[in-house]
C-alpha cells in the first residue's frame, strides 16, 4: 500500500519550468553525444564556504537529474574520471588535494568550481590559503560564480569533456 | 548593573539587536566565578576569541560571550603582553575547549592548564607565530616562507581486546566539506568518535583586519554559505550597534524574510538527504525538487539563489514590490501543502522510522552541558529560540511583533531532529506570510558612518542555531577585529556523544541529522 502510494507521488511530480528544462536536456544530450558513456565525478571541497556544494548537490535534484543521464558522483578518486574542486585550496587541505589528484586514474579531468576555485576569490593567497586550485594541481576548466548556478556547472562539465575529446 | 549576582559591572549595548551586556573581568578568577555562575543558571558558553590590543592600549584581550536567559553577556579580560594567559574554563563549560585552543593558535593567548593540543594549526605555520597579531606579517617576512608540514594529532586512544580505529577524512565520501573523524569501534559498535577539524581554515579572521565595513559584509556572507543571511544579519547588527544606527522596521522585516527563506531552504534539503541516508530515495527526490523551486524564486525575487550580499550594514540592498510579495505567499501555500503530504509519508514509513527512532540520541542535560543551541538543542526538549519570547526575554524586532512559536521535541534522536525540522518549516512559512502582509513602508537602508573605536556584538537565530558576530572598529573606522561564531562549535562535540553506542553505518544519518558547518568553525 505504502509503495503504491509512494510510486504514484513520484510520477505525479511536476515538471520544472519550461526554459531551463529544455536547456538542461540539450546539455544532457551534448554530454552523452560527446562522451558516449557514463562520467564519474569525485567532488573535492578544498576549502569552500559550502555554497558551491549546495549547487553541486542541486545537480542531483530532479530538475537537473544528472545521475539519470549517466553522470555519477563517486566516493573515491580512484573511481573518478573527473575531479570537481571547490574553494581556495587551504594550506591544511593542500596535501589531501595532491593525494586525491595522484589517486585519480589517467586520463583525468580537473574542473575548478566557483570564484574561489578559479582565482582564489575573496580569500586569495595567505598564510592559510594556497589560492586558486591551479596553484596546487593542473586544472582543465574553470567555472566562475559565487556560487555558480547548476546550469553553469553543467556547461562547465560539458566544456571539460569537449576539451578531452 | 550586575548579572547573576556576580561582581562584574555590565552596560547594555545600544541598538535594536538582541540584548547584549558588556563587562570587564578584573582578573581570571573573576571570569571563572562568572562562568561558574552562568553554568549554575543553565547559561551557555556562546563564544570565545582573542584580540591583540597592543597598538591601542597595550595588551592582549580575551573575549568570552555567555548565553544567559535574559540575553548575552560579553565579558572581556585584559591580559599582559609578557604573559597572556588565563584560567581554563573547559571544566565549567566543555564547549570552551576547542574555542580556547583556536584562540591560542590564532592570537597566542593560552589557558594555564587544560588541553594544549593545537586546533586550527595543522603545521602550515610555526607554533610560535600567531596570525592575528598585528606584527604577524612583519615577523613572517623576516622568517621567510613557512614550510607546510602537516602534523600528527594526538587522538585519545581506546584500548582493549577487539577495539580498533577507523580513520575517515579529511576528504569524505560525498559532496561535503572536509574534516577528519577518528572512530574507535568494537565490531560495528562505535565506542568513541573524535573529530579533528581545521581543514577549511582559510584565514578569514585575518582578512577582516583593516577591511572597510562594506568589504567585511561581503566576506562575512561567505563564512558558511548555507547560513549567509544569518551571518550577514549578525554582522550588520554588530556594526549597527558599534555605530549607533538603527535600521528601519521595513529593512528588519525583509531581513527576517530572507533568514526564514534560508531556514526553509536548508530544512528542505536536509529532510531530503535524511530520507536518502535511510535508503528512501523518493524523499530525496521530492524534497530536492521543492528546494529547487524555492531557490528559483529566490533567484527571481532576490537576484541570488542563496540571497548573498542582500543584507548590508544599515539595512538591506533590495526591495520587494507587490507582485513579488504575492509570489511568496503563493509559494508558501504550495510548499506547506507539499511538505504536509511528505510528512505523512515520512511518519508512516516503517523502514524510515526504524532508522530514525532512538538513533543518535542525546538528552537535554547533555545539551545544556555542551552549551548546545538551535535545532539540535530544541530536539532534546529545550525550549530555547532567540526569535521567541521566554520568561525574562523579549526577542528583538521584527520577531518581537511576529510571535514565534519554537518547535521542540524531547526525544533527542534523529527522529526528533527530523520532527523539529518539519515543524520549523511550517512555522517559518507562517512567519513569511505574516511578514509579507504586514510589511511597512520605510527606508531600506539607513546612512551609516563608521564610529572610530566602536564595538558591537550581533546575535541571530540561524537555521542551525545561534550565529554570533563580534566587531571592533579601529581609530580610522576600519575593522580592527571581527570574530564570527558558528553554532557548530558547540554542536560538533554533541555529535561525538550522539554516535556513541550506535553502529558505524548509522553515522552518516546521525551526522546529517545535525548537518554541521565545517567552514563556519574552521574560518
Amino acid at each position: 500500500m505504502r509503495i503504491l502510494r509512494t510510486g504514484i507521488l513520484t510520477e505525479s511530480m511536476p515538471e520544472a519550468g519550461a526554459w531551463p528544462q529544455r536547456e538542461i536536456e540539450r546539455l544532457h544530450d551534448d554530454i552523452l553525444r560527446i562522451l558516449g558513456r557514463a562520467l564519474t565525478i569525485r567532488e573535492v571541497d578544498a576549502g569552500s564556504c559550502n555554497g558551491c556544494e549546495l549547487e553541486i548537490h542541486a545537480l542531483n535534484n530532479p530538475a537537473y537529474n544528472i545521475e539519470g543521464r549517466g553522470i555519477k558522483f563517486v566516493a573515491s578518486p580512484r573511481h573518478a574520471d573527473m575531479l570537481l574542486v571547490t574553494g581556495p585550496v587551504t594550506k591544511n587541505m593542500e596535501n589531501a588535494v595532491r593525494i586525491a589528484y595522484d589517486c585519480t586514474p589517467d586520463p583525468k579531468l580537473v574542473v575548478a568550481v566557483g570564484d574561489c576555485g578559479c582565482t582564489g576569490g575573496l580569500f586569495g593567497e595567505s598564510y592559510a590559503s594556497c589560492g586558486r586550485v591551479s596553484n596546487v594541481i593542473p586544472v582543465d576548466v574553470t567555472i566562475p560564480g559565487c556560487p555558480p548556478p547548476p546550469l553553469d556547472l553543467l556547461r562547465g562539465i560539458l566544456t571539460a569533456i569537449g576539451k578531452q575529446k | 548593573m550586575q548579572l547573576l549576582d556576580e561582581t562584574i559591572a555590565f552596560t547594555l549595548q545600544s541598538g535594536v539587536g538582541a540584548p547584549v551586556w558588556f563587562g570587564r573581568a578584573a582578573d581570571g578568577e573573576e571570569l571563572r566565578r562568572f562562568a561558574a555562575a552562568a553554568r549554575r543558571f543553565d547559561g551557555r558558553m556562546a563564544a570565545i576569541w582573542g584580540s591583540d590590543e597592543r597598538q591601542r592600549d597595550g595588551g592582549f584581550r580575551l573575549h568570552c560571550v555567555f548565553g544567559l536567559n535574559q540575553g548575552h553577556a560579553w565579558v572581556s579580560l585584559d591580559l599582559p603582553v609578557d604573559a597572556p594567559a588565563y584560567p581554563d574554563l573547559a571544566d565549567i563549560f566543555p564547549a570552551a575547549n576547542r574555542m580556547q585552543r583556536a584562540t591560542r593558535d590564532m592570537v597566542g593567548i593560552a589557558t594555564t592548564g587544560g588541553d594544549q593540543r593545537p586546533w586550527l594549526r595543522h603545521g602550515a605555520w610555526p607554533a610560535d607565530w600567531y596570525p592575528l597579531r598585528h606584527d604577524a606579517a612583519q615577523l613572517a617576512s623576516e622568517r621567510g616562507d613557512f614550510p607546510n608540514a602537516p602534523s600528527d594529532y594526538d587522538f585519545v586512544r581506546v584500548g582493549g581486546e577487539g577495539a580498533h580505529e577507523i580513520p575517515v577524512g579529511p576528504i569524505h565520501a560525498g559532496i561535503i566539506e572536509p574534516g577528519h573523524f577518528r572512530f574507535s569501534v568494537i565490531g560495528e559498535k562505535v565506542l568513541r568518535l573524535e573529530q579533528r577539524l581545521g581543514y577549511q581554515h582559510k584565514g578569514v579572521e585575518k582578512l577582516f583586519i583593516g577591511m572597510d565595513l562594506a568589504a567585511g559584509a561581503r566576506l562575512v556572507g561567505r563564512i558558511s554559505g548555507d547560513s549567509t543571511c544569518a551571518y550577514a544579519w549578525a554582522y550588520a547588527s554588530a556594526v549597527e550597534a558599534a555605530c549607533g544606527v538603527a535600521p528601519s522596521l521595513r529593512a528588519l522585516m525583509l531581513r527576517a524574510l530572507m533568514l526564514e527563506r534560508e531556514r526553509v531552504a536548508n530544512h528542505l534539503g536536509d529532510l531530503g538527504a535524511l530520507g536518502n541516508d535511510a535508503a528512501l530515495a523518493f524523499g530525496f527526490t521530492q524534497f530536492m525538487h521543492l528546494k529547487e523551486l524555492w531557490l528559483r524564486l529566490n533567484a527571481r525575487l532576490f537576484g541570488h539563489r542563496f540571497m548573498m550580499d542582500r543584507i548590508v550594514p544599515g539595512g538591506v540592498a533590495l526591495d520587494l514590490e507587490a507582485p513579488a510579495l504575492a509570489a511568496i505567499i503563493e509559494q508558501c501555500d504550495y510548499i506547506g501543502r507539499e511538505v504536509a503530504t511528505l510528512r505523512t509519508i515520512y511518519d508512516e514509513h516503517a523502514g524510515l522510522q526504524d532508522r530514525f527512532l532512538t538513533t543518535g540520541a542525546i538528552d537535554a542535560d547533555l545539551a545544556r552541558e555542551l552549551s548546545l543551541t538551535g535545532m539540535g538543542a530544541r530536539a532534546t526538549g529545550i525550549i530555547f529560540d532567540g526569535r521567541a519570547y521566554r520568561q525574562g526575554f523579549t526577542p528583538p524586532p521584527p520577531y518581537r511583533m511576529l510571535g514565534v512559536r519554537p518547535a521542540t521535541d524531547d526525544r533527542g534522536d534523529v527522529a526528533a531532529r527530523v520532527a523539529v525540522r518539519f515543524n520549523e518549516i511550517f512555522e517559518s512559512l507562517r512567519l513569511q506570510r505574516e511578514i509579507v502582509v504586514s510589511l511597512p513602508d520605510d527606508e531600506l537602508r539607513a546612512d551609516l558612518a563608521p564610529v572610530a573605536g566602536g564595538a558591537g556584538l550581533g546575535v541571530i537565530e540561524g537555521w542551525r542555531g545561534e550565529v554570533l558576530v563580534g566587531v571592533a572598529l579601529d581609530a580610522a573606522g576600519k575593522l580592527a577585529r571581527v570574530h564570527p561564531h558558528d553554532p557548530s562549535w558547540q554542536a560538533w562535540p554533541a555529535l561525538e556523544h550522539a554516535v556513541m553506542q550506535d553502529i558505524v553505518p548509522d553515522f552518516p544519518l546521525i551526522n546529517k541529522s545535525f548537518n554541521l558547518s565545517y567552514s563556519g568553525v574552521d574560518l
